[in-house]
């Protein structure tokens, strides 16, 4: 790879990050001067909230697309999480250890995606579509169609809560904590090279000493880890343990992490761009809603927006190249 | 290896978390989950309905045939009151999507949430800030927990539509013979409360001579309805009465009956939508069924939303409103108000029914 072209590349790349931030932000603006209630400090609690499932799980998928891989189980382990939970408090068990046990769990399914994807050498597509049914199914399996309610109001307070009295919801903490670790992770270390070398591509990467089984092996670890944890916050979120929690919520993640201008073909994207993809897809939302648009408007709207940002930096690259 | 060995850690500390006890759900049992209901305040019955309260109805999912036929009537009640009508909802019936409308209507300021919540209690957090914001709440076909909700308009007791379904079956039978049910899901909630009471109520001695050879399940699919209820017919020759309690499975079974050769024969009944039991009863399958009016479910939860909001009523037992052309209702214990017996539909009043 010559040099000028890493540096049109990046260029190219900084351009979408710069872009997908300001339209952000001057959808905030725009939102917050024209639609009613859009600005105040409780929409923004219930906006975070919102958006927290597929804010958190989208830091890891932007790891696993970048290295040219796809992870579409990971609604599925947030369901058989809840799932999970739901069994366990019914079960008697305290919540101090069926925290950490999802996150576990979380972790376990995720390496099992792993082991198809790395050792097996299967394409991670089918693998997690299989594993999308069969984690679905599994969370059938534990708690059938009924719910489990109940949890401790300490726990579930604090997730739907703000910090003291202060407009900032608590669980803000876990996605800030959770992007700063993934975001250096990716833009500041080697593993982060690792993870882009491979993306760009995966022979290169192993004559210059990667391991991309292994490195992908960990990163559906963390993919499920973070899926698990989700499952956890979603519960506590809504008081409610159910296995079709978080149905159909792989769909959203893939989009915000496309749409923040990660390249389902591996190789590129940037973090910051991500995060502003998530607020973007829900704060697009939030707004439409308050302004009584229909669900079919508003599906036709996200749509549109995601074939654009897909469309957006191709057309960009082919003007640039005639 | 340190691999494993963080797997190890983590294995052990989940053990040791779980050996030194903590929040189970025995410990927590008991602590009030919920917010606080709302500071319910002095119940006026002779406060005037106010006029242009904002009521939203917020059913399961919207775009389902029933549902519409339900918050049409909420609409109708709504014009009467001089309100503002409002619908919202998820496209689809998940556990949790209701959530973020339900925030939407709390940033919107309306004056009543009118809600089938598709979980008791993924819903309430939210209800109950909604109903700290000054909303009165309404819940209507399913309740959400009981804490969340300032009152529950109930389409018909369990009891009422049981009893309903034994006496419809009786008079068909004429009194004696067999019977089959045809039911929707074997863990449907509100199917299976029915046939509890059907059971409790052929065990009396007047409906001795009645007998139940079977309790079948369509799964509310009308494919499956349909076979159910052919080998209900094959397997049971002398059956005289096939019972169900779900708008799929009778239209199903009714589409096998009146096309085959026990037309007149077997008597079919339940519960049934008028539009689509129509024809059935025009051609002498179906004598007579039953159904609740659900327009007039969302009809009278507009005026209970309404009386909460001008604070006629508080949602405690014992008070009474008016609701418009249904004239005057009792709120039941927990806040239930019932909408009365299931409406018996023959082909003598089918046509007044459109829904």
């Amino acid at each position: 790879m010559s040099a000028e072209l890493t540096a049109t590349r990046a260029a190219r790349f900084a351009n979408w990050n710069v872009a997908i931030i300001a339209i952000t932000v001057v959808v905030l603006i725009v939102a917050a001067a024209t639609v009613d209630n859009f600005g105040t400090s409780q929409n923004f609690g219930f906006l975070v909230l919102d958006v927290l499932p597929i804010a958190i799980i989208a830091l890891p998928m932007t790891l696993v697309i970048v290295t040219g891989e796809i992870d579409l189980s990971v609604a599925s382990t947030l369901g058989l999480s809840s799932a999970v939970m739901g069994y366990l408090w019914n079960a008697n068990q305290p919540i101090e250890t069926i925290i950490p046990l999802c996150l576990l769990l979380g972790a376990v399914l995720g390496a099992v995606n792993g082991f198809f994807v790395t050792v097996l050498g299967l394409p991670s597509l089918a693998v997690t579509i299989g594993t999308l049914a069969l984690y679905r199914g599994l969370a059938f399996v534990v708690l059938g169609d009924s719910a489990v309610a109940d949890f401790p109001p300490a726990y579930t307070n604090w997730v739907t809560g703000t910090i003291g009295s202060s407009p900032i919801p608590n669980v803000l903490i876990i996605i800030v904590v959770l992007a700063v670790v993934f975001g250096v992770v990716l833009h500041a270390t080697p593993i982060g090279r690792a993870v882009f070398a491979v993306g760009a591509s995966e022979q290169a990467a192993r004559f210059a000493g990667v391991r991309p089984g292994r490195l992908k092996f960990w990163l559906y670890v963390a993919s499920g880890l973070v899926s698990g944890l989700a499952g956890v916050l979603w519960t506590l979120r809504y008081s409610s343990a159910r296995a079709d929690n978080g149905a159909g919520l792989e769909l959203a993640v893939v989009a915000a992490v496309l749409l923040g201008g990660v390249s389902i073909f591996g190789g590129k994207g940037a973090l910051p761009g991500v995060i502003a993809g998530v607020v973007l897809l829900g704060s697009l939302q939030n707004a439409l809603r308050l302004s009584d648009v229909s669900n079919e408007a508003l599906n036709v709207v996200t749509g549109v927006l995601l074939i654009a940002s897909v469309l957006g930096p191709n057309l960009a690259n082919r003007l640039r190249r005639t | 290896m340190t691999q494993r060995k963080n797997l190890a850690v983590l294995a052990v500390l989940a053990l040791a978390l779980s050996a030194c006890g903590g929040t189970t759900k025995s410990s927590t049992e008991g602590q009030d989950t919920a917010a606080p209901a709302t500071t319910a305040g002095k119940a006026d019955p002779n406060a005037p309905l106010k006029e242009g309260l904002k009521i939203a109805y917020l059913p399961k999912q919207l775009n389902n045939p029933y549902t519409d036929v339900e918050v049409g009537g909420g609409k109708v009640a709504v014009g009467e009151l001089k309100g503002e009508y409002k619908l919202v909802g998820p496209n689809d019936a998940s556990a949790s999507s209701q959530v973020s409308y339900i925030n939407t209507l709390i940033q919107q300021q309306q004056n009543v949430i009118v809600v089938a919540a598709n979980d008791p209690n993924a819903v309430c957090p939210s209800l109950n800030q909604a109903r700290k914001a000054g909303i009165k709440v309404v819940t209507f076909d399913s309740d959400a927990a009981k804490t969340c909700r300032d009152a529950f308009i109930n389409q018909a007791t369990t009891q009422g539509i049981g009893e309903s379904l034994v006496k419809m079956a009786s008079e068909l039978a004429g009194g004696s013979g067999e019977i089959a049910i045809l039911s929707a899901t074997p863990n449907a909630t509100n199917q299976n409360s029915w046939i509890q009471v059907m059971k409790t109520e052929l065990a009396k001695p007047e409906n001795a001579k009645l007998k139940l050879v079977k309790i079948a399940y369509g799964n509310d699919d009308d494919q499956k309805s349909f076979t159910e209820a052919q080998g209900l017919l094959q397997s049971y020759p002398n059956l005289k009465v096939i019972v169900s309690p779900t708008t799929v499975g009778i239209a199903a079974a009714s589409r096998y009956v009146s096309a085959s050769s026990y037309k007149g024969k077997v008597a079919i009944t339940g519960l049934g939508l008028p539009n689509q039991m129509r024809k059935f009863v025009k051609d002498g399958t179906v004598k007579k069924f039953a159904l609740w009016n659900p327009a007039d479910i969302g009809y009278l939860a507009a005026y209970a939303g309404a009386a909460l909001s001008s604070g006629q009523i508080t949602g405690a037992q014992g008070e009474k409103f008016k609701a418009g052309k249904l004239g005057e209702y009792t709120i039941g214990a927990d806040g239930e108000i019932v909408l009365g017996p299931p409406t018996e539909f023959t082909a003598a009043n089918i046509d007044q029914f459109n829904f």
